[in-house]
């Protein structure tokens, strides 16, 4: 017997949900919810993480997230302002660069920095240092990228008539197209905040002293300490506290500029 | 109508004795292989309001941007006062002091307010600061009668008080000269009428004035001379009098044929029907 196409989609539907409730039910039957739940959300263990996972961990993962943004959103606006340049080797540059740290895990850029300048030059930096070049130049190839699309999206008629009222070029980049460039790009640059939120992690691999532990090197020590997973799921769940709101905030800004236009 | 505008041609007679305030000769541009100015010869006169009109893609607004160097002028000389300004050393911000110029789109700072709109080029170019340059700001303001609006943003505003405040904007730099260009022709029509009337006060008041125009009414009754302009070249100027209401060459009646009387047919044309 045939099935007219609106039975045959309600079939499909029960299948699907008739699908998940068997899994659902062998899931509530199989599984140990005791031991799950003592491993993985101990309350126990979850209150002994505070308050250190908020003063320190939390507070070091955004200090050390602002320090490499800060420091590449002045390195990123250079290497766009390089790649709109006239003369053409600081294009050349500005490109060798990007292709370069976008090309590259930010991971092995903090091992050079954490451990292959020390070795092979001697130099050693201070964590806080550490942070913010290898966060910095990572996060700079992405931030320029965005930055020179903002300002050529910024009407040409800008310039002209700051240039007009007499001003130099440089003078009317900076008062006049580059402040209209960032209200342009503050979405896309909001979700390369979140980004180097979470790649603010990769520091847990450089030798930190305890009151320098970030938000997954602090879960990670705790974890081992209690042999349970409660600590790495709260460090998680920071992250979220940080990037849950930008996301958001991202959406809010996307949807204000598509209605502005 | 008539009498009136000839009662303001006669207060403010047009100034032809002494240095004129611009000089342009054998002005030619070109973008690639195309020839868009075939060398212009023109001069201004200090009070002088100067309608350009002519046919779209003469190059009339080509040759209003090579005033002030928005393009690069592939031939010829312009001087404005005392400075050549297709001289390769010339300051060019300098230049642009002393020169406002008003676009079709307004390109007001959309992230400023008005009137800091009109304090930013002050501020960072002359370096006038705060009180002084917020002072010269409302009063230009006043002239173009958008006191009322120090505090809105561009988006804020019509287009024809856009405009209104781009014209305050350049002129809060103390310009010897100003270059309008198709300053109405992004004005839904009713908006058309105050942007006019600023500029015609102006000119009342002695401005000396570079427009290219589609608005042969504002031309007829402001201009001292129109200059009509086809094919990068100018074909013929002279008071408004004679190049709108008795053009001798046939090119301009031509285009004034069918810029009066859009719907006009010429004799040998096929009905539109």
């Amino acid at each position: 017997m045939a099935l007219t196409r609106r039975q045959r989609a309600r079939t499909v539907r029960g299948l699907q949900y008739g699908v998940l409730v068997v899994v659902l039910v062998v899931l509530a039957l199989v599984a140990d919810w005791e031991t799950i739940s003592d491993r993985l959300l101990n309350p126990q263990i979850a209150a002994e993480q505070f308050p250190e996972i908020i003063q320190v961990a939390l507070v070091n993962t955004v200090i050390y997230t602002a320090l490499g943004f800060s420091f590449a959103l002045v390195l990123g606006l250079l290497l766009a302002l390089m790649k709109l340049s006239s003369v053409a080797p600081y294009r050349w540059l500005a490109n060798l660069y990007i292709e370069f740290f976008r090309g590259v895990p930010a991971l092995l850029v903090f091992i050079a920095f954490g451990f292959g300048l020390p070795l092979a030059f001697g130099v050693r930096f201070g964590i806080y240092m550490t942070v913010m070049i290898s966060l910095g130049l990572v996060g700079a190839a992405y931030i320029a990228e965005t930055l020179r699309a903002g300002i050529q999206a910024v009407p040409k008629g800008q310039m002209e008539a700051a240039r007009s009222l007499g001003m130099s070029s440089g003078r009317a980049m900076i008062s006049i197209v580059i402040p209209q460039a960032f209200r342009i790009i503050l979405p896309p640059l909001t979700n390369e905040l979140i980004a180097l939120t979470k790649d603010s992690s990769l520091i847990y691999l450089l030798g930190l002293a305890t009151s320098e532990y970030e938000l997954t090197k602090f879960g990670r020590t705790a974890m081992s300490d209690t042999a349970n997973l409660t600590p790495l799921v709260l460090a998680g769940l920071c992250y979220l506290i940080i990037t849950i709101p930008l996301g958001f905030l991202v959406r809010r800004l996307e949807s204000r500029s598509a209605k502005a236009r | 109508m008539t009498a009136v505008t000839s009662a303001i041609s006669e207060l403010t007679p047009a100034p032809v004795e002494g240095e004129p305030l611009v000089e342009i000769r054998g002005l030619r541009k070109s973008f690639g292989t195309h020839e868009v100015l075939k060398g212009i010869d023109l001069v201004v006169h200090p009070g002088e309001v100067v309608c350009i009109i002519g046919p779209s893609g003469s190059g009339k607004s080509t040759l209003l941007r090579c005033v002030n160097l928005l393009e690069q002028p592939t031939a010829g000389t312009i001087r404005i006062g005392a400075m050549e300004v297709t001289d390769p050393d010339v300051d060019i911000d300098l230049v642009r002091r002393h020169v406002g110029m008003v676009f079709q789109q307004f390109n007001l700072f959309p992230h400023l307010s008005v009137l800091r709109n009109c304090t930013i080029a002050q501020d960072k170019v002359l370096g006038r600061k705060g009180a002084d340059a917020e002072r010269i700001a409302r009063s230009t303001l006043a002239r173009v009668n958008l006191d009322d609006k120090l505090d809105a943003f561009p988006a804020q505003l019509s287009g024809g008080q856009q405009q209104r405040v781009a014209i305050a904007r350049a002129l809060s730099m103390d310009p010897d000269l100003m270059l309008f260009d198709e300053p109405t022709s992004a004005l839904d029509p009713e908006l058309v009428g105050d942007v006019l009337t600023v500029m015609r006060r102006l000119a009342d008041e002695g401005m000396t004035m570079l427009v290219v125009t589609h608005e042969m009414a504002f031309a007829r009754e402001v201009a001292h001379r129109v200059v009509f302009m086809d094919d990068g070249m100018i074909v013929e100027q002279g008071p408004p009098e004679q190049v709108i209401s008795a053009p001798t060459e046939e090119r301009t009646r031509e285009f004034l044929r069918r810029v009066l009387d859009p719907t006009h047919v010429e004799p040998g044309e096929s009905e539109p029907y």
